[in-house]
């Protein structure tokens, strides 16, 4: 199973990105064999809208089955949904403590968007 | 003659020169159109009361998919430059919100398997007041692309001697939208750091729409000298100058035109409508 972390930085000792759509890099762990990939997502945090379905474009890509972060908004969990990705919400911690209470069964898993578009 | 009313920022006095020409050419016998566009805010109506007696829906085309036709090949995803339209996992989703109905995915799609539906973004408004052709749009709350929206509001204005186009704020598409086609610009600022900053804007907009323009200068009595150096330097004409009077921003704030309630003014108006000939002469 692959889960895709939203992070500040680019190794899992990194705080997690709160934003989803909009964080700087994401940390794809292979929770096979216990190691990771970072993914650079600079690009898609500069465009001017629809940051949040191109991140979840993004990290369908790399065949990953679940995301941990901090928001995610109407557009991205409408496309996160129908790729089946299952989403986890956690704030203030590193990508590594969040993955250690995923693997403990401690992230509930979320129903619905739980911020706001940005202009809607 | 189309003449747009526009400014880089917000609240220099657009409304307010829209209006009270408006107001003048109608006076001295014009057919007059007022197209308010700045369709998130639409002001014009305040000052007229005017008896509306049109109210028309404005509706966009947007894809939807049917998916059973569809195959999940990604073409459509790869054409939209927008984002308005991804595939995921073979799964095709629109997001409406972000299409710019260019109907590229639809005569793109290999398949058919996208439909043109539409999606209302708002109303366009027609009122009448002692002649004068009062249109505005108003956009629906929570949509955020306003210039389809602008052009269909545009369209009611075809076939008058004058059209005063009362644009949205900015730089960006809104205000192009609003401003393309016309005939000349009075761009609207105020002599301080932000009206210049952004009348700069303006000016680098409108030059490249290659449409001419002169300036007006609102609440020209404040400020500084720098707006005035700008345009001496850019070789950009001032062609009304109203100054900062408590009496136009009372008349402004009970909704009135400050023409009818400080007909003095009017001289100023004379001047600008000799002004545009000149320039239209030459």
């Amino acid at each position: 199973m692959k889960v895709a972390l939203s992070s500040k930085g680019q190794t899992i000792e990194s705080q997690l990105e709160e934003r989803f759509g909009r964080s700087p890099n994401f940390i794809i762990y292979d929770l096979g064999n216990d190691s990771y990939q970072a993914i650079d997502n600079t690009q898609i945090l500069n465009s001017a809208q629809g940051a949040g379905i191109q991140a979840a474009e993004n990290i369908v890509n790399t065949g990953v089955d679940a995301l941990i972060s901090g928001n995610v908004g109407p557009k991205a969990f409408r496309a996160l949904q129908a790729a089946g990705i299952d989403i986890y919400l956690t704030r203030g911690t590193t990508v590594k403590k969040a993955l250690d209470d995923f693997k403990k069964g401690k992230l509930s898993k979320a129903k619905s968007n739980n911020v706001d578009g940005h202009w809607f | 003659m189309q003449i747009a009313i526009a400014s880089g920022k917000g609240g220099t006095g657009k409304t307010i020169v829209s209006s009270n020409l408006a107001y003048y050419l109608n006076k001295i016998g014009k057919s007059v159109a007022l197209i308010d566009c700045d369709v998130e805010e639409p002001n014009n109506h305040i000052f007229y009361e005017p008896t509306w007696f049109a109210d028309e829906n404005v509706n966009r085309l947007v894809p939807q998919v049917d998916t059973i036709r569809c195959t999940g090949c990604e073409k459509c995803a790869e054409f939209c430059q927008f984002g308005a339209i991804v595939c995921l996992k073979g799964k095709v989703l629109t997001f409406p919100e972000l299409c710019h109905s260019c109907a590229g995915c639809i005569n793109i799609c290999p398949t058919s398997a996208l439909e043109k539906t539409s999606r209302k973004i708002g109303e366009v408004q027609l009122g009448l007041k002692d002649n004068l052709l009062i249109v505005q749009g108003m956009l629906r709350v929570g949509e955020a692309m306003s210039p389809p929206l602008i052009k269909e509001v545009k369209r009611h204005g075809i076939g008058k001697e004058i059209v005063i186009i009362d644009c949205p704020p900015g730089t960006s598409c809104p205000m192009i939208q609003a401003v393309k086609g016309s005939d000349f610009v009075l761009l609207v600022t105020e002599p301080t750091p932000f009206g210049l900053n952004d009348l700069k804007l303006a000016v680098e907009t409108i030059r490249e729409l290659g449409i001419p323009f002169a300036l007006c200068l609102n609440r020209s009595t404040i400020g500084d000298e720098k707006v005035w150096d700008y345009c001496k330097i850019e070789n950009i004409p001032i062609i009304l100058e109203i100054p900062d009077d408590r009496q136009i921003a009372e008349a402004y704030s009970q909704g009135k035109l400050f023409l009818e309630v400080l007909p003095h003014y009017e001289k100023v108006f004379v001047e600008l409508l000799t002004s545009l000939e000149e320039i239209k002469s030459c």
